[in-house]
């Protein structure tokens, strides 16, 4: 039987947190500083192109990365720092991206969130959204065709995101192939400046679930043991055999779409919602609250994770950009098939 | 013992199927007892069972799907019903097989076939040619068999390819061409094929339109022409050397295609003739292909709309006398 969606419920008395709550906050604190530097470099001209932050969904990322295992398939998104540090991307990855190195894993050619490690099992996302989704699929069917077992993927995506064609193709053919497939959507409230009434008219985006055959949940993205439990308990789920599971997430975008942008059009009213909330400051407070770490002990924490940003970001800018007159120009990896027609020399 | 392209085509995937475990075919009514729309895998599901799967009508996934499967190390051929739909897939095969290998470094060994080109009575949705919007795009292979040999060798090539092809198969030839027997040899993609020899003037063409050059060429030998066809099989990679070769034996070149006029491979071959070969020419390069309208549904209009021998026929004489 299919579930449908669960009503979030309100904010009850702190109860004891999620076992692996301040594992999942140390990679919300990583991401934190990790972002806020990248931002500092974006707006000292040291970063080309844009930048692309997850503020306000670092609680709902991280549990993302985090009950994956290794074999499992992670396709992330725009917001997802958190999730790819804690699924094991190294921090050089993302400076080399962000900075242009041609060290990084994208070489220079592309460019930001645009990066990934498919070979080891991170999906490097295309910008058309919805289209990572069947990716994924194939990915799983494909290691049931090779007789792999207890393996899953997880697919992120954004209620922006969710009103594509690739998006709802996509939850289809999960559906049909039954694939072991956890797809946590994020509804940060915005798609760029478009506000939910623009984007969709059902009740609520669970409801979608049931529809495509699916187990749908919502959760509070503000809160990261909720995040803990609900994206665990569906990641469990989808490794015990269930159905594909819909995890709705609600938060605000805390930045504006990208770092070029001021969200200006962010109304007051929205900032007063319970899912505005920073999920980091939540989670710092539930730490105060309950003791789980002392103040030595986070400010330790805020200085590692400040020195590994450091020490990433130096290593990127001591490496070599790309050079346009020694760049392999060539998208095939059979080299003599490649089209032997005059370009630019 | 007599082979249609299209049971070549069949042949090709049973062969692939049976040889590497990593194949699977995806599409549109592929599997069960029904065998495709054009029955191209018709008892193949029998035969492979859970390995020739139906899919939904949802082109960008059943790519997207094929891409990851891809990724993660199988060899997925998905079926397009009619090369029109891949339209839907667009982003798919342009986007993200076309791009991963070179933002990656990790290639997309997935083959797409297309059933193309018109047919009577097909209409706007069911008869277009889309190998020149494939070949726009980097990080694609492009193949357009014209024979039953190339239908099948192709096929198996495409395959075994690390990076995404596009293999459009000709509807028109499903039934009308036949071979003795399959292969046992093959000509490698990237490489043309001179279809007949001649000296007077270069037809360059590629699926179905090969064999209305030949017809053309048949029907101008009684007028005295001796007319070379080259068949370019792949059209990325596009053999110029095979191309360059002929037209410096012939000094003349005519391009022909059944896609719509604007851009695309006719324009292509003549950009790079004109580029490279404009000292062997010795008159302006000339192309045919179908009219920049939608493709007709009516025998009378859609037979008016592509370029037949009768057509090409007039073009070659003209560009004979010049």
């Amino acid at each position: 039987m299919l579930q449908t969606a669960q009503r979030q419920s309100k904010t009850k008395k702190p109860a004891p947190p999620h076992e692996r709550f301040l594992e999942a906050f140390r990679w919300m604190l990583l991401t934190r500083t990790l972002e806020e530097k990248l931002v500092s470099l974006y707006r000292g001209g040291l970063i080309t192109g844009g930048v692309y932050i997850g503020k306000g969904q670092e609680a709902v990322s991280a549990a993302c990365g985090l009950f994956l295992q290794k074999g499992d398939i992670f396709a992330p998104l725009i917001r997802d720092q958190a999730g790819r540090s804690a699924f094991g991307e190294p921090l050089l990855d993302v400076t080399r991206t962000y900075l242009g190195s041609r060290q990084g894993p994208m070489r220079g050619r592309d460019g930001n969130i645009h990066r990934g490690r498919p070979q080891d099992n991170q999906l490097a996302m295309v910008s058309h959204l919805g289209a990572m989704i069947s990716v994924t699929v194939g990915a799983l069917m494909a290691k049931r065709f090779k007789g792999e077992k207890d393996f899953i993927g997880l697919a992120c995506i954004g209620e922006g995101g969710m009103q594509t064609g690739a998006f709802h193709e996509g939850m289809n053919i999960a559906a049909v192939e039954q694939v072991p497939l956890v797809i946590v959507a994020t509804n940060n409230h915005y798609a760029y400046s478009t506000p939910n009434d623009r984007e969709f008219a059902c009740h609520d985006l669970v409801d979608r679930a049931i529809g495509y055959g699916f187990e749908g949940y919502n959760l509070d993205g503000t809160d990261l043991s909720g995040c803990l439990e609900v994206i665990g308990g569906a990641v469990k789920r989808a490794r015990a055999g269930r159905p594909p599971q819909l995890i709705v997430a609600s938060v605000l975008r805390l930045s504006g779409h990208g770092e070029h942008d001021d969200a200006s059009y962010v109304t007051e009213e929205m900032k007063r919602q319970p899912f505005a909330r920073d999920c980091l400051k939540v989670a710092e407070q539930t730490i105060a609250d309950l003791k789980l770490a002392d103040a030595d002990t986070l400010a330790a924490w805020r200085k590692e994770a400040a020195a590994k940003v450091d020490e990433a970001i130096a290593t990127a800018q001591k490496e070599a950009p790309p050079e346009g007159d020694k760049e392999d120009w060539c998208a095939l990896s059979t080299r003599d098939l490649v089209d032997q027609l005059e370009t630019i020399d | 013992m007599s082979i249609t392209y299209l049971e070549a085509i069949r042949e090709a995937q049973a062969k692939l199927l049976r040889d590497d475990k990593r194949v699977f075919i995806y599409g549109q009514d592929v599997g069960g007892a029904f065998g495709g729309a054009f029955k191209a895998t018709k008892g193949l599901a029998k035969e492979f069972p859970g390995r020739v799967l139906n899919a939904p009508i949802s082109e960008d996934a059943m790519v997207g799907t094929a891409i990851g499967a891809a990724i993660e190390g199988m060899r997925p051929i998905v079926e397009m019903q009619f090369a029109d739909f891949s339209s839907i897939a667009l982003n798919q095969i342009l986007n993200n097989a076309g791009t991963h290998y070179w933002r990656t470094n990790v290639p997309v060994p997935i083959t797409i076939r297309l059933p193309s080109g018109g047919t009577k009575g097909s209409g706007p949705f069911h008869s277009q040619s889309m190998e020149s919007i494939y070949a726009h795009y980097p990080g694609l292979i492009v193949m357009t068999p014209a024979t039953v040999e190339d239908a099948y060798t192709m096929l198996i090539e495409a395959v075994a390819i690390d990076d995404p092809v596009v293999y459009c198969e000709h509807k028109y030839l499903y039934y009308h061409l036949k071979a003795d027997q399959l292969p046992t040899e093959s000509v490698p993609t990237g490489t043309a094929r001179i279809a007949r020899e001649g000296r007077d003037l270069t037809i360059v063409s590629y699926s179905a339109m090969v064999h209305e050059a030949l017809a053309v060429a048949e029907q101008l030998a009684s007028e005295g022409f001796e007319i070379e066809v080259v068949d370019l099989r792949s059209v990325k990679p596009l053999d110029t050397n095979t191309v360059l070769a002929s037209v410096a034996r012939t000094g003349r070149l005519l391009c022909v295609g059944e896609s719509f006029p604007w851009g695309g491979v006719t324009a292509e071959v003549i950009a790079r003739v004109g580029a490279e070969g404009f000292h062997l020419l010795d008159a302006a390069p000339q192309r045919l292909n179908a009219k920049d309208t939608p493709i007709p549904y009516h025998p009378n209009l859609w037979s008016a709309h592509r370029p037949n021998a009768n057509v090409i026929a007039r073009k070659a004489r003209a560009l004979l006398r010049e």
